[in-house]
């Protein structure tokens, strides 16, 4: 699938496209197909969303996971503080990104 | 240290009002993001993997106590509750939002302190000697010539723009402590046969994709010339450094493709015709700014010697002080590579406490060092186990200064848009793997240093040993190189062979420093051993 | 400091963008030439360098030139500034205009090296070039546009204090 990823303008979080709005959650994330420059280019217009680009990814049992390692880091957040992270209790959650 | 006057202020709050108007724009929509990236960069503020980065200018390397207690306000009101010191002596912080960057420049005003050109295609901040001003083998303090130029470069109308980013350091001691010929200009003071200071300039070095070390362009230029010497190398570079290829634009492909000896007649006509423009601040301008870096009322007839009865100081006073030039005093270095932990992170806690160490141990002054630890440059002897108590209470007292484990990495993967590798994670394994089989107290000096990409901000090619993260097929990947330094040994690291996974890096430093154990001569670092014995023995160990 | 700052739709023939001028004179309509065919059209008077040429050439015809173009095909290509300084440096006073890909938050820089006027390819907000060109009170270096370095007036003073 390919699902759309930016930051926030005001606020720089990392934020991906939920087919209606920019979430912090990674598995919100919808297919966008092959309307990925469309919706990018709008929202980035309207400023709801910064530098936003398209990956490759693919739906799991854990759920939505990004193809490229950079992209897991962002989803997830530092693997060196993990009390930062989007996944604070979960001992094992850097292991989801390599 | 360095005092603002009424100019200097006013210079840094316009820059801030100035940038208050730029964010406006920006968040209104008048600027579109690539108009308002240079603007951003040249303000320190960078749209990294998890939000935006804001990095602090720590010019050469100098804060004093007030000034180090507003970096931990910063980390505590505006971040996450740390900072992240950096290979340029500055500060970073990884959780800024856009709409609190203006406020964070006044904040940082009010302490004369600011982001100018802490990125962009620009003249960075000056870094130096973290031991200017202590150290016994200076030939002067080299931090008034640093900030003669921080001025000069600040707002620089012509070389704003330049085709790439732009690394001056400025040091005064043949011992090099600050990388100097890995920078675009590296400016040596020296004294000539006459005992008149000047300076002599290496420029064209550099890591990065095509690392090279500075040639020397011009052996003396008189210390009423230097400005004018700079802009001249500048406008050279900035009217035919290439703009085709990122790549290829910084100064030391210039200089390589142009040749030194063509570069420096260009410069020397640029320099002739300069000279005649009056560009130059009068030597008086240099003795109003030496002026504040006079030494600090150092105590005389102070005892010598320390009390080595208890074994945890003496260890930690035998590694992490330096010789200093006033009987008495040392310089103490803080690590802030504690095992484990992220090499150069400081929390707002950690910050607090050496602030108020630094007020109270070393005339209210510490300094950021390019190996990311910490120095109290003034410590009276007499008081350095006070002072080793204090930093053990707060987990600063790490006594593992130039060892294995005092590690230079990068944020790596873990923070970076431009990394394809985590460094922070190979640093933690690699010091608790040394400190858990006892191997790293046997080790002596040894550098090493740890970039998750090719841009090298963690100084891999300079290390001792040297570590390289790479995208392999989408996975993480990590090379090993040898024999590199950044002393006044200049030399560059070269590649061992095939990259290793994360677990196996680990498996092959240790490898390493196996062999060097096994070969090593008295009084040898690894550094030397690899230089008498090159890199065969060590490929066969770990390839064979 | 600029109270001469006008917004005008002048200068090379009908389908001129605007341009900001802060010169009294009327300067010229002519069209420019490249650099290349300047040296041998001994009547153009207007010429205009792109980046990588060298302002250098220029020099010996300092006298016939009224009006020079420096163009910026992008806004991040330095090397008009260094131009700009460069035949400044060598005595020419006629117009020298920043052309192309301009913004606003430049033409501060750029009239520290001798621009006196700005042809954007996308217009400035009034307010916001008069905000650049008057923000900066002092400035740290010598370029070419006359203002006194701090370093100066660091020294200067009559008091003969050396310390602001």
């Amino acid at each position: 699938m390919k699902i759309l990823t930016g930051n926030d303008l005001k606020t720089g979080d990392v934020v991906w496209w939920d087919g209606a709005d920019w979430v912090r959650d990674v598995n919100a994330s919808v297919d966008v197909g092959d309307r990925a420059d469309e919706i990018a280019a709008r929202e980035e217009a309207a400023r709801r969303v910064n530098v936003p680009y398209a990956i490759d990814a693919e739906r799991t049992d854990d759920g939505i996971r990004p193809a490229h390692i950079k992209d897991r880091v962002r989803a997830l957040g530092p693997t060196v503080r993990m009390d930062l992270t989007r996944r604070p209790d979960d001992a094992n959650a850097a292991d989801w990104v390599v | 240290m360095y005092k603002y006057d009424t100019y200097d202020q006013q210079m840094v709050d316009t820059r801030v009002a100035e940038f208050r108007d730029q964010t406006r724009r920006r968040l209104s929509g008048e600027l579109s993001e690539d108009q308002f990236k240079p603007l951003r960069l040249m303000n320190g503020l960078y749209l990294q993997l998890h939000a935006y980065m804001l990095r602090v200018a720590v010019p050469y390397g100098t804060l004093n106590g007030e000034q180090m207690r507003m970096l931990a306000r910063i980390a505590d009101k505006y971040d996450r509750g740390y900072g992240h010191f950096t290979t340029r002596q500055n500060i970073q912080y990884n959780w800024i939002k856009l709409e609190d960057a203006p406020d964070i420049l006044a904040d940082l005003a009010t302490v004369e302190m600011h982001a100018i050109q802490t990125s962009g295609n620009c003249i960075r901040n000056i870094s130096s000697d973290h031991f200017a001003g202590a150290a016994a083998d200076e030939v002067t303090d080299p931090r008034p010539y640093a900030e003669l130029l921080r001025q000069w470069s600040s707002f620089h109308p012509e070389f704003s723009y330049l085709p790439r980013k732009f690394k001056i350091a400025v040091i005064a001691s043949d011992t090099d402590r600050a990388a100097m010929r890995l920078h675009d200009i590296g400016i040596q003071i020296v004294t000539n046969d006459a005992g008149e200071l000047g300076c002599a300039f290496y420029i064209g070095g550099g890591m990065g994709r095509t690392p090279m070390v500075a040639p020397l362009i011009r052996d003396f230029v008189p210390l009423d010339e230097m400005v004018t010497y700079c802009e001249a190398a500048l406008r050279v570079y900035n009217r035919h450094g290439r703009r085709d290829n990122k790549y290829k634009a910084r100064i030391k492909i210039l200089v390589h493709e142009m040749g030194k000896d063509e570069y420096a007649r260009q410069v020397e006509e640029e320099f002739a015709h300069l000279k005649g423009e009056g560009i130059e601040p009068p030597l008086a301008e240099l003795d109003r700014i030496r002026e504040y870096f006079a030494d600090p009322a150092f105590k005389s007839d102070l005892p010598d010697d320390i009390d080595r009865s208890d074994p945890d100081f003496a260890l930690w006073a035998d590694r992490n002080t330096v010789a200093h030039k006033a009987p008495g005093y040392v310089a103490a270095v803080i690590s802030l590579k504690p095992v484990g932990g992220i090499p150069g992170d400081a929390s707002t806690a950690q910050m607090q406490v050496m602030a108020d160490l630094a007020t109270r141990y070393s005339f209210d002054e510490c300094r950021v060092t390019h190996t990311q630890n910490i120095v109290l440059p003034h410590v009276e002897k007499g008081q350095l186990y006070e002072l080793f108590k204090e930093l053990d209470a707060a987990g600063l007292a790490t006594p593992n200064l130039d060892q294995i484990g005092d590690i230079i990495a990068c944020p790596g993967l873990d923070y970076c848009s431009l990394a394809n590798a985590r460094s922070i994670p190979l640093a933690q394994k690699i010091a608790t793997r040394f400190a858990e089989n006892g191997k790293g107290d046997t080790l002596g000096e040894l550098k090493l240093k740890i970039s998750g990409c090719i841009n090298a901000c963690g100084h891999h090619h300079a290390g001792h040993i040297g570590i390289l993260g790479v995208d392999r097929k989408g996975t993480e990947n990590y090379q090993l190189l040898l024999g590199g330094s950044e002393a006044a040994d200049t030399s560059l690291a070269k590649i061992t062979g095939p990259g290793f996974d994360e677990d196996g890096i680990v498996d092959a430093i240790e490898t390493t420093t196996d062999v060097y154990l096994a070969q090593r001569e008295d009084g040898e670092r690894f550094l030397d051993t690899y230089r008498r014995i090159g890199m065969t023995p060590f490929k066969e160990a770990l390839y064979g | 400091m600029v109270e001469q700052t006008q917004m005008e739709s002048e200068g090379r023939g009908p389908d001129a963008g605007n341009v900001l001028r802060l010169r009294e004179d009327e300067g010229t309509a002519e069209p420019a030439v490249t650099v290349e065919a300047f040296a041998g059209q001994t009547n153009a008077s207007a010429v205009r360098i792109e980046p990588g040429e060298d302002a250098r050439e220029l020099i010996p015809h300092i006298g016939r030139i009224a009006r020079v173009e420096v163009n910026f095909p992008a806004f991040g290509d330095g090397r008009g500034y260094s131009a700009a300084r460069i035949l400044r440096e060598a005595g020419y006073d006629g117009e020298m205009r920043a052309v192309g890909d301009v913004l606003v938050d430049q033409i501060a820089y750029m009239r520290r090296c001798g621009f006196d006027a700005f042809e954007p390819d996308a217009p400035f907000n009034p307010g916001d070039a008069e905000a650049a060109l008057n923000r900066w009170n002092d400035v740290y270096q010598k370029t070419v546009d006359g203002r006194t370095p701090i370093w100066a007036l660091r020294h200067g003073r009559k008091d003969g204090a050396v310390d602001g």
